[in-house]
């Protein structure tokens, strides 16, 4: 089969439209540059009726909203793709697990994710000052601090200004009231001396700009908005830059094979397969932009093996794929007797997620883990889907009457327990450590015959110790809401409850920057030390990760890099 | 004819031949297997509305197992003066749906069914949907409740046959219009989020912080674009 060129050469090509491509592609092609974008999955745009899932009703999903081998989140979740997509495989190594989401769909993650918005702070970039545990970035804070300024005011996000040590202030919008549930949170965290916030989150509480609608309080983000009230990168990102003049050529439904180099070992372009067609096709730029998720951007770069790169591009440390880590997570719920009997008089969709957050509160040189976590709450009076009603009256048993039976007493313990369970979830910072991995298994090809990635990806102790606190820490707050907490308490034997990493969908730290080429990936611009003309946007070159949702900092990053190229390409250094 | 009416009518057909064929009362509902309308489901990608078809194509129950768990479904959700019934939300062809989307729910339904019609057989010398009213309340009263401190998988068959239906039942009605309704569940349309009316938090015995509160949102404001003095004050 002979592969078809295009004879455009782009200024930059850019692999993957998720955060980090979308905003390389927004800043690039505002600046004049022919920008392409390669995106693995279909076009999306949540404005179009035939995209859209926001305002349906359970009874519009003939499994009312359960989830799917495509919406691992529910039928309704606007995220293609998943833990598991037919003909795209990967593998695990030492029996070891790590779960792999993927989303393939312009936008990529972004039409899935929470709208967490947290700005690591200043500890976060030197944590190994701090603990003498992994790396320290070779940026501080201050380096960030400005592309995190833009991005607020780029994209708008909702929190408050509280002058907190590692949870920097920012340009907020106003959040949104907290709802009755989290009233409750607030009365148990204070009790337990732990604080509470508003949450950070990008949705637009008020209007930011004359192209994206406010939020009208459906609490249905990942469903995708239609009038991009909430952030994604192809409604905030890569649209408005088609509006204001960038010249971008998307290329769906195109998975990129490698990175195609000449002679000197430069990046030429891109391969990539078509899916439509099944056929290999080869695109021309003066630079290579990946932004394929952390876990796909080691794949491209280990795939693209040439006589000047025998270890995969930008390999020559033999670091790329190293040091992959997930956020920890873990959760608990409790049902809440004094949220019984609730009124359904008025909504309370709110936003698409918590009115209130629990940044990290504790002192780690006292603790037995290095690291922190955050709090999520979730609960309320929400549409009912898929589970709504099974074992509609379980919680009897707190009372000492019948579990189960039939006929109208179900209806009626459906409404006394409606809004009732109050939940709290973890998402806490792990080590990043070299022995944590994904590698090209040389026995598996995906159906486009791209070698695919194996995993190998262990937690410490200190993960599990992060765990344990967790769940004492959440039970002492159910407690302290006057709650019954549902469940085991998890114990040793599960970890505490620990999720299997790749589970929270933070994956980060597989082409780590640093100074120096013989320990890391990328320089600080995020441009690899091998090769001047490519550069990773995703989360690839995290050195840490936080006790933080990662896509804000992917976000400011990818503004910086990408203003860092648009000023390479201007001085003709690359 | 096409070829989801074609495999309709095979199974059903067969079905119907099985049971004349041992002396059973055919059955009146196979009048009801009409094609049904083709139905656009939202945002869906082409493998997703594959698999929808590929499953309504497909059919699990029997029309008596039909004509059984529409009863059943109805002894759970019963329509009366004051409420809709588990027949009125189509629970049944709902729960038809589910034993094709998660296969491992059929043998419990399909084994779940024919327990019911040995033991009302047993019990009264007819099978279940013959039954009266009477007789079909005596056998769920002792499969209906179950000990929440013994673990599922330790439970009875039948217990948990009788909570699979439930809660399918459950689930079915209240995530149908009349379910919502009936439960009572304001959202899922645009509105303006203001916080949680007085008299809920009153009833609750709670209340918001004069200093939370002055940092929300002001919902006059909220068409106003935003501006920010430089050290992050919202100004607009």
């Amino acid at each position: 089969m002979q592969i078809i060129e295009n004879s455009t050469v782009y200024d930059a090509i850019i692999v993957g439209s998720g955060a980090g491509g979308g905003m390389s592609a927004k800043v690039l092609s505002e600046a004049g540059l022919k920008v392409a974008v390669v995106e693995a999955g279909p076009f999306f745009d949540p404005a179009k009726p035939e995209h859209q899932t926001q305002l349906k009703w359970p009874y519009e999903s003939p499994r009312r909203g359960k989830s799917t081998r495509f919406r691992p989140f529910g039928d309704f979740d606007a995220a293609y793709g998943g833990w598991d997509i037919e003909g795209e495989p990967y593998t695990q190594k030492d029996g070891t697990k790590f779960e792999w989401f993927r989303s393939r769909m312009l936008g990529g993650r972004t039409n899935h994710w929470g709208r967490i918005s947290l700005r690591f702070g200043p500890k976060d970039f030197k944590h190994k000052d701090v603990d003498g545990h992994g790396d320290n970035w070779p940026i501080s804070y201050d380096d960030v601090k400005p592309y995190y300024d833009k991005v607020d005011k780029m994209i708008g996000v909702f929190g408050t200004n509280e002058g907190l040590d590692n949870d920097p202030d920012g340009f907020f919008l106003p959040p949104p009231k907290p709802r009755l549930h989290e009233l409750f949170y607030i009365k148990g965290a204070r009790k337990t001396n732990i604080p509470v916030y508003p949450s950070r989150m990008s949705m637009l509480t008020k209007k930011i700009n004359n192209d994206r609608g406010v939020c009208f309080y459906c609490g249905q983000c990942n469903r995708a908005c239609q009038v991009y009230a909430d952030f994604s990168a192809g409604t905030c990102l890569i649209f408005p830059a088609q509006k204001n003049g960038g010249q971008i050529d998307l290329f769906v439904n195109c998975m990129v094979r490698e990175v195609t180099t000449d002679e000197e070992g430069r990046a030429t372009g891109v391969s990539y397969i078509n899916k439509e067609d099944r056929k290999e096709y080869k695109l021309k730029g003066k630079v290579v932009v990946l932004g394929a998720s952390a876990c796909s951007s080691a794949r491209i770069l280990l795939n693209s093996k040439s006589k000047q790169h025998p270890n995969g591009l930008g390999n020559s440390s033999d670091v790329v794929g190293k040091y992959l880590h997930d956020s920890t997570g873990a959760d608990r719920a409790a049902f809440i007797p004094d949220l019984m009997n609730r009124k359904v008089s008025y909504n309370e969709d709110g936003v698409g997620g918590m009115h209130v957050y629990s940044p990290w509160w504790g002192d780690n040189s006292k603790l037995d883990f290095p690291r922190g976590y955050h709090i999520e709450v979730w609960g309320g009076m929400g549409m009912p889907s898929y589970g709504f009603g099974f074992n509609a009256n379980e919680f009897n048993k707190f009372f000492g009457t019948k579990v189960g039976g039939y006929g109208d007493v179900l209806r009626s313990d459906a409404k006394k327990y409606y809004g009732a369970v109050v939940g709290m979830a973890g998402r806490g910072e792990s080590i990043a450590r070299r022995d944590n991995y994904c590698e090209i298994d040389p026995t598996t090809v995906d159906e486009f015959g791209i070698p695919v990635l194996r995993f190998h990806y262990k937690w410490s102790q200190y993960e599990i110790n992060q765990a344990k606190h967790m769940q004492d820490t959440f039970e002492e707050i159910l407690i302290n809401m006057g709650g019954e907490p549902l469940g085991d308490k998890p114990a040793k034997d599960t970890n505490y409850g620990l999720h299997n990493p790749g589970n929270i969908i933070h994956e980060v730290g597989t082409t780590r920057m640093g100074d120096n080429p013989k320990t890391s990936v990328t320089n600080k611009y995020q441009q690899l030390h091998d090769v001047d003309n490519v550069f990773i946007v995703d989360a690839g070159p995290f050195t840490s990760q936080a006790d933080k949702n990662c896509t804000w900092t992917i976000l400011a990053l990818s503004m910086r890099a990408s203003e860092y190229i648009v000023e390479q390409l201007k001085q003709q250094n690359i | 004819m096409d070829r989801r009416k074609s495999l309709k009518s095979i199974v059903l057909g067969s079905v119907a031949g099985g049971l004349a064929v041992h002396g059973c009362k055919p059955s009146t509902v196979t009048e009801e297997f009409v094609e049904p309308p083709k139905i656009n489901y939202p945002g869906r990608v082409s493998l997703e509305e594959e698999l929808i078809e590929e499953l309504t194509d497909e059919q699990f129950l029997n029309p008596h197992e039909i004509e059984t768990l529409t009863i059943l479904c109805d002894l759970i959700l019963p329509p009366s003066q004051e409420f809709k019934g588990a027949s009125d939300a189509d629970v049944v062809s709902f729960i038809e749906f589910m034993a094709k989307d998660v296969p491992t729910y059929q043998p419990n339904i399909r084994g779940g069914l024919m327990w019911l019609d040995h033991n009302c057989n047993t019990e009264n010398g007819v099978e279940f949907k013959a039954a009266t009213v009477e007789q079909q309340k005596a056998i769920l009263d002792g499969v209906a409740f179950y000990d929440p401190e013994t673990p599922a998988n330790e439970r009875p068959f039948e217990v948990n046959f009788f909570s699979l239906i439930r809660n399918l039942t459950m689930t079915g009605f209240y995530t149908s219009k009349i379910g919502i309704e009936e439960i009572g569940y304001k959202g899922n349309q645009p509105n303006v989020w203001d916080g949680v009316p007085d008299d809920v938090l009153e009833q609750h015995s709670v209340s918001y912080d004069e200093e939370w509160l002055a940092k929300c949102v002001d919902q006059s404001k909220r068409g106003i674009i935003a501006e920010w003095d430089k050290k992050g004050n919202l100004i607009s």
